[in-house]
């Protein structure tokens, strides 16, 4: 019996997303009295045996020639053999862009019941209950797994990461994959922004801000806080912004630290995908705005003349800190 | 060139969401039911495009579920479209109904499967990628452009912290997203023509069912704004540093 929890990386680190899977699946292993196993496949320059520091005692690592991260396919076969091999019950994935591919996949292969957007640890008490986002975040569904294995996608942002300590043993593997039916023609990377999705922090704004002109101010403060910055559906829509940048019921759907909402008025399809942020700040002149019925925090003021004032406000903190 | 495109029925994006039966469904009084937004004006709308440079290519559209899904199809195929299956069951979960997709998708031999990102109720974002498994296809998902020759697709798709640019020979699996296509009103005219497409209705085959929906429940409620003076914005920044501490 085992968990395995799929790990995905950048090329210099293991991404927050699934160190978070890890606490989880670590989490899971314990309530189920068996051991949690990592499996990272491409290649990566992050200290694997480092992720023994998160409760992971052995890491398989497949990384040799013909392996495609664009494909699938790939991917599901590698996941799948060497869940069947480590007798694993619970396979766990972050619920990031890549998972989204495969873990429904792996679900049929496995013939494993697959719940997507879990947002907490299941309840075992009466067969294999876990909670998951529906509604796009404007309810909670609880599902029971029927078949004896089980594959989850962990949100991110839903569970802390936990910190035990010692050294993982790291086992290379390899797997026949099959030859590429994907072709990877170009690849364009964002260089420095922060991931939307798995950001702590995010600044957004909307139409409230009249033009693509005047987003400096949105920046700046996202910049200095760290955060990621997003946008309404108008504003995306008007190509103001990046679509990447679109939260809300038909773009993103969110669960940051901090949500900051500038000059957006709220709109039902917006909150739903901001709703799970755990503290939101509403920015906006018009005091009728239906945002600050979900907000922790407001001001009804000018836009341009208080984010400037929060600015500054930061940055003497950050002066004097 | 035949193209199958998957289209679910959901709530409408202003729907109030409550729930009847100990929470145990989805309460449906004075809801306006929509084909799933991704569905609708990212696959669907794509595939129409495509259709209209190249009228040769053969458009279908499926989906699972009862007759109450009958008059989202009708838009579905006012907005065009050549003719609609409708495998009539009650949808239940991802593998039930992918299952019923792909044994249609198989006898069908679509060159080009397309389905939204997810739909706007579940959230599962599942279905694409299971026909792709039970098919043995190439999936490629959160696609934001689709181009075709007669043999490949050529895909802009969203990647953690940016885009790719992928080549995938037909057939092959994709789920849509914004970027895609811009949304449509039909037209009197697709709403004449589409009275007299051609809807199959199909019956569904054995599957099994892996997940069940327990119960559902609400958020809780926030617990009301605290509201700070706009002429004082640094307490807010003092508020969210020492008694939130998220900054």
């Amino acid at each position: 019996m085992s968990v395995l929890i799929f790990t995905e990386h950048s090329e210099d680190s293991i991404k927050k997303s699934s160190l978070e899977s890890i606490s989880y699946g670590v989490a899971l292993a314990a309530k189920l009295n068996t051991e949690a196993i990592s499996l990272v496949i491409g290649n990566t320059n992050a200290n694997l045996a480092l992720l023994g520091e998160y409760g992971i005692k052995k890491v398989f690592h497949a990384n040799h020639a013909g392996i495609n991260l664009s494909d699938t396919r790939q991917l599901t076969n590698i996941i799948c053999d060497e869940a069947i091999k480590q007798h694993a019950d619970v396979i766990i994935f972050s619920n990031t862009i890549t998972a989204k591919g495969i873990a429904p996949r792996v679900s049929v292969r496995l013939k494993s019941g697959l719940v997507t957007g879990v947002v907490g640890l299941p309840d075992l008490t009466n067969g294999f209950t876990v909670k998951k986002n529906v509604f796009s975040g404007k309810a909670f569904s609880e599902i029971s797994i029927a078949t004896e294995k089980k594959v989850l996608t962990l949100n991110p942002n839903c569970f802390e990461i936990h910190k035990t300590g010692g050294l993982a043993e790291v086992i290379s593997i390899q797997t026949d994959v099959k030859e590429s039916g994907i072709k990877v023609t170009s690849v364009n990377k964002i260089e420095g922004e922060i991931p939307l999705a798995e950001a702590e922090k995010v600044v957004s704004a909307g139409r409230g801000l009249k033009g693509p002109e005047n987003w400096g101010m949105v920046e700046e403060l996202a910049k200095l806080l760290g955060a990621a910055t997003a946008c309404s559906r108008p504003v995306s829509d008007s190509d103001w912004r990046p679509h990447h940048e679109h939260v809300g019921q038909t773009g993103l759907s969110i669960a940051p630290n901090l949500y900051i909402a500038i000059g957006i008025s709220g709109a039902i399809q917006h909150l739903a995908g901001v709703n799970r942020s755990k503290t939101i700040v509403v920015i906006n002149k018009d005091p009728e705005a239906p945002f600050f019925k979900a907000a922790d925090y407001g001001i009804v003021g000018d836009a341009f003349e208080v984010v400037p004032k929060i600015i500054s406000a930061i940055k003497e903190l950050k002066n004097a800190g | 060139m035949k193209i199958l495109v998957c289209i679910s029925r959901t709530p409408d994006t202003t729907a109030k969401i409550a729930f009847t039966e100990n929470n145990t469904k989805f309460a449906t009084d004075g809801v306006q039911w929509i084909i799933n937004p991704y569905d609708e004006w990212y696959a669907l709308v794509r595939a129409i495009e495509l259709k209209e440079k190249d009228p040769t290519i053969t458009l279908h559209l499926i989906t699972v579920g009862d007759s109450e899904c009958d008059p989202i199809i009708r838009k579905a195929l006012a907005l065009g479209g050549d003719e609609a299956i409708r495998v009539n069951t009650a949808n239940t979960d991802a593998y039930f109904i992918s299952s019923q997709i792909a044994k249609i998708a198989k006898e069908g031999s679509y060159d080009l499967i397309m389905t939204g990102k997810e739909t706007i109720d579940h959230n599962g974002s599942s279905i694409g990628p299971m026909i792709a498994e039970l098919m043995d296809l190439p999936f490629v998902g959160l696609a934001t452009k689709l181009d075709i020759t007669s043999t490949s697709g050529s895909i802009s798709r969203e990647i953690e912290g940016g885009e790719e640019m992928l080549e995938v020979a037909f057939p092959f699996v994709i789920s849509c997203q914004k970027g895609m296509a811009e949304a449509r009103i039909p037209n009197m005219r697709g709403i004449m023509a589409a009275r007299t497409k051609p809807l199959n209705v199909s019956e569904p085959i054995a599957a099994d069912t892996l997940t069940n929906n327990i119960a559902f429940e609400l958020p809780p409620a926030k617990s009301g704004v605290r509201l700070i003076p706009a002429e004082t914005p640094e307490l807010l920044v003092k508020i969210l540093k020492e008694e939130a501490k998220v900054i």
